[in-house]
This record gives C-alpha cells, sequence and structure tokens, in this order.
C-alpha cells in the first residue's frame, strides 16, 4: 500500500542546497519509491477560482510560518511501516512536522 | 445468565472475526448475527459445548452470505470469495478452537495513530461489548456524537491500514503502556464519577490482558491496582458522604478481590516488575494494612515519582511526608508546586494548614478545592470541613 508523506518545514532556516547526509540516508530506504523537495514557499503561486474568474495569488495556499517543504512516497504493508520512515525522519531534526497519509489505488 | 455468556464471547469472537474479514464493521455485522441467531436458539436447544466455536462459525457462514449477496464489496468480495472458497475445504466444524485474537484486536484499537477518546470508545464496544448507547451514557455525550466518533475511528483504521498485530518487541513496551493507559482511564472514569459499571469494565479488560499475556508485571500490576481500588468501593460512601480510608468499615471491603491483587502483586514482583502500575499496586497493598508503614508508602511514592515525573505523585508523597515528620514539611514540598487547577492540590494543602491551626488559609485552600470538586459526595465533604473550620 502507498502512503504519502507531507514533510513541512519549520520555516526557522534556510534550507541547504545540498540534501543532508543524514536524511539523503532516510530517502534510501527500499520502501521510498519516490520523493521531491520543493523550493521555498514564497516562490509558489496559488491558483484558484473566484468569480468564474481564474485568480493568482503570490504565495501558498495556507499562509503559514510552517510550509509544504517536500513530499516522499512510501511503499508498506500498513501504517506502522510508513510511520517508521516518518519517525526515522522526523527525529533527525530537520522538520517541523511530517504528515502521513494513505493514497487511493490508482484505479 | 445468556447475557454473561455473551459478554464473556463477543471480544473473543469479534477478534477472530476481525482478523479474518480485515473489517471491524463487517465483523461487529456478522457477529450481531450470530449472536442474536444464539439468542433465539441456545433457550431452544441448550447452550451447544463450545459456544465460542459456534459464534464463530455461525458469524463466518452469516459473513459468506452477505459478502454474496452485496456485490457493492467489489474488490474486497473477489479477495475474500477466493478465500472463502479455499476455507470452505477447511472444516467448519463449530468444535474447533479458534486462536484467541483479542490481543490483535486491543492493541489495533489502542494504536496511537487514533485519537485518545476513540481509543477509549472503541475498546469498549470490540472488547467490552457495550453498546454505542452505553458507551455514549458512560461518558455522558450524545448517541450520535458517540457513534461518529467510533465510525471514524474504524473507518481511519480501514483507511489507513493499521494493521491488526501485536506489536513488534522493539516498540511493544510503548505499545502496551498506551493498552494499559486506556484500560486505566476507564477504570478511573468508572471510580472517580461513581459510574460503578466502566470500573467493572476496566476490571474485566484487565483480567483478559492478563490472561492473554501472563508474563508482562505491568499487566499484572494494573489489574492488582484496580482491583485494590475497587475493592473499597462499598465503603467509600456513607448516606453520600465520602468515608475517608482511615474511617472505612473494613468488613465491607472485597476481601477476595483484595486476596486476587495481593496474588498478582506477588506474580508482577517475581517477574521484577518495578514499572509505575507496580508501584501503585503496591502502595494501594500498603494502605490495606493497619498499622500504615508510612516510610515504605513514602519511599514508593519517591519511586513512583522518578518514573513518571509527575507533580501529582508529589501530592500523594507530601500526605505521607506528613505522616512521618509531620504536616510543615510537607506543605513546603506542596508549596514548590503548581497545580492551580487540581482539586486535590488544594484539599491536601487544607488539611496540612488545617493541622497548623492556619484556619484563614486551610479555608481558602477548602473553597478553592470545593470549586474544583466534580461530585456531590466530594463537595459535601469539603462543605463539611470549611463548617468544622467555623466561619
Amino acid at each position: 500500500m502507498k502512503y504519502a508523506l507531507l514533510v513541512y518545514s519549520s520555516g526557522e532556516r534556510q534550507p541547504s542546497e545540498e540534501l543532508h547526509p543524514a536524511i539523503a540516508a532516510v530517502l534510501q530506504t527500499p520502501s521510498v519509491s519516490g520523493w521531491v523537495r520543493l523550493k521555498p514557499a514564497e516562490s509558489a503561486t496559488t491558483v484558484k477560482l473566484e468569480a468564474r474568474r481564474t485568480l493568482l495569488t503570490d504565495g501558498p495556499f495556507v499562509d503559514s510560518k510552517e510550509y509544504l517543504g517536500g513530499l516522499i512516497l512510501v511503499d508498506a504493508d500498513n501504517l506502522d511501516g510508513a510511520l517508521a520512515v516518518a519517525t526515522q525522519l522526523q527525529e533527525l531534526g530537520f522538520t517541523a512536522a511530517i504528515e502521513v497519509r494513505p493514497v487511493r489505488a490508482q484505479s | 445468565m445468556l447475557e454473561e455468556v455473551f459478554r464473556d464471547q463477543w471480544g473473543r469472537v469479534l477478534a477472530t472475526l476481525v482478523g479474518w474479514l480485515g473489517d471491524i464493521e463487517l465483523a461487529e455485522d456478522a457477529a450481531q448475527e450470530a449472536f442474536a441467531l444464539a439468542a433465539e436458539r441456545w433457550p431452544r436447544s441448550g447452550q451447544p459445548e463450545n459456544p465460542t466455536g459456534w459464534l464463530i462459525t455461525t458469524a463466518r457462514n452469516r459473513a459468506i452470505d452477505r459478502i454474496r449477496r452485496e456485490r457493492t464489496l467489489a474488490a474486497k468480495t473477489e479477495q475474500l470469495e477466493h478465500e472463502l472458497r479455499e476455507r470452505s475445504e477447511e472444516s467448519m466444524d463449530e468444535t474447533v478452537t479458534f486462536a484467541d485474537e483479542r490481543l490483535e484486536l486491543i492493541f489495533t484499537c489502542c494504536h496511537p495513530a487514533l485519537a485518545l477518546d476513540a481509543q477509549v470508545a472503541l475498546t469498549l464496544r470490540t472488547l467490552g461489548g457495550l453498546s454505542t448507547e452505553e458507551i455514549a451514557r458512560a461518558f455522558l455525550v450524545g448517541f450520535e456524537t458517540m457513534s461518529k466518533r467510533l465510525t471514524r475511528a474504524k473507518h481511519k483504521i480501514r483507511d489507513a491500514n493499521i494493521p491488526f498485530a501485536v506489536p513488534p518487541e522493539h516498540v511493544l513496551p510503548e505499545r502496551l503502556d498506551a493498552v494499559l493507559a486506556v484500560v486505566y482511564l476507564i477504570f478511573n472514569e468508572g471510580w472517580g464519577g461513581g459510574r460503578i459499571d466502566l470500573a467493572s469494565e476496566a476490571i474485566r479488560l484487565g483480567r483478559a490482558l492478563v490472561e492473554l499475556m501472563p508474563d508482562e508485571a505491568e499487566v499484572a500490576g494494573l489489574l492488582a491496582l484496580m482491583l485494590l481500588n475497587d475493592s473499597r468501593r462499598e465503603a467509600r460512601l456513607r448516606d453520600g458522604q465520602l468515608v475517608l480510608l482511615d474511617d472505612q468499615d473494613r468488613s465491607l471491603w472485597n476481601e477476595a478481590q483484595i486476596s486476587e491483587a495481593r496474588r498478582l502483586l506477588e506474580r508482577a514482583l517475581a517477574l521484577h516488575g518495578a514499572g509505575p502500575y507496580v508501584v501503585q499496586a503496591a502502595i494501594a497493598d500498603l494502605h490495606t494494612h493497619e498499622p500504615r508503614d508510612w516510610p515504605q508508602i513514602a519511599a514508593l511514592y519517591r519511586r513512583l515519582e522518578q518514573l513518571t515525573g509527575s507533580p501529582i505523585v508529589t501530592v500523594n508523597r507530601a500526605v505521607a511526608l506528613a505522616e512521618i515528620e509531620g504536616p510543615a514539611p510537607a506543605l513546603a514540598l506542596l508549596d514548590e508546586l503548581d497545580l492551580d487547577s487540581y482539586q486535590y492540590f488544594h484539599s491536601t494543602r487544607a488539611d496540612l494548614l488545617r493541622r497548623l491551626g492556619r484556619t484563614e488559609e486551610a479555608r481558602s485552600a477548602y473553597a478553592s478545592a470545593l470549586e474544583l470538586a466534580q461530585t456531590e459526595p466530594e463537595r459535601r465533604f469539603l462543605r463539611s470541613r470549611l463548617d468544622e473550620l467555623g466561619s
């Protein structure tokens, strides 16, 4: 079963260009099937519909100190497997929080 | 009598069905049909020799029928039908002994991915066999609210695929702590709030856990603790008035429960148990002896403080300290704490101040406790203390 790990950054430190080796190690776990790092929240553009017109706003959808920093896809037999990867990453101390959400099966 | 059998069987039957079907709602429906059938047939034909086997086999048959009828279950149906076709070669003999999967079930219900109130409700529903209505009443929430809480939890288990399993060794200790915390929470809701039924449910769950995990000291410790606290149930109140431990009529204490608790405590200590529940049980046991061994009690509270870091434990230690060194050092200990919203902090301070003759301060502390008191007997007790201090 697939799980998505939504990785939230605390917005306190500038994410470095290079992936920290400890984080890279977690991403090498066999159960990780894919991942992306997102550029900072300021670089986001949000597309919405308002009065039937497409509206563009500068910045993320939810404006808060914590922002979505990356996405990791994990294959696991059950929730505990996905939580293990999330816990490993969170315990490194670089992330504010990690939301673990099951992915719908493609039909 | 049939009621009792059903209560005992529900958790066992449901656990096996959940393991087989992989879905709590389906399992509940199947179990309910089987129990309804039993309620109809057993009074006439007598109880079967292996009631568990009968119930599980009947439920499985019902589930198979239902799955075949309800094609809406799509993928699940296909997979299950395949398994069921395989299984139908197996003996669906009602005399078969099915593996006890209640541990898997309780660890599922108490998974930390579920909200605590959901863990509590789901444990009572699946293992305790309480109805949604009963659980709602016990926790003073509306039926709709409790129903939604349970449904949400079951759907979370299904959608996020929370495993139906006893956790692996490396996480078992913390996961077991979560289970014990849920059981103890159920016990306390029942005891302190005057809702006796929940306390009995918790003890029932505790007994099942001891049976299923005989080598876990903390499990035995928790049951011992609950039995000791519950053994004084009949003596705690007299005409709606709270009766303190020292004034209780000991002939009203449940000696059988106390003996059972002591055997459990011995077993826990033989297993080298030294965790918080074992320590609390040891303290509770010491309280049943006259005269009280206050130095031992104080030492055990010290140990508990170290284990839990809880300031509430310090309040209890202060009570013991007062018996050894007098109220003044105990009060000094309390004055280091910030527990303004804790009723017993104020009532304990009040008692110490009273003993030191600091009447005005005692009065103010009793008043603070009164504001926080949750039950009528407690309020009456605090008011009577205030009256004794004079106005």
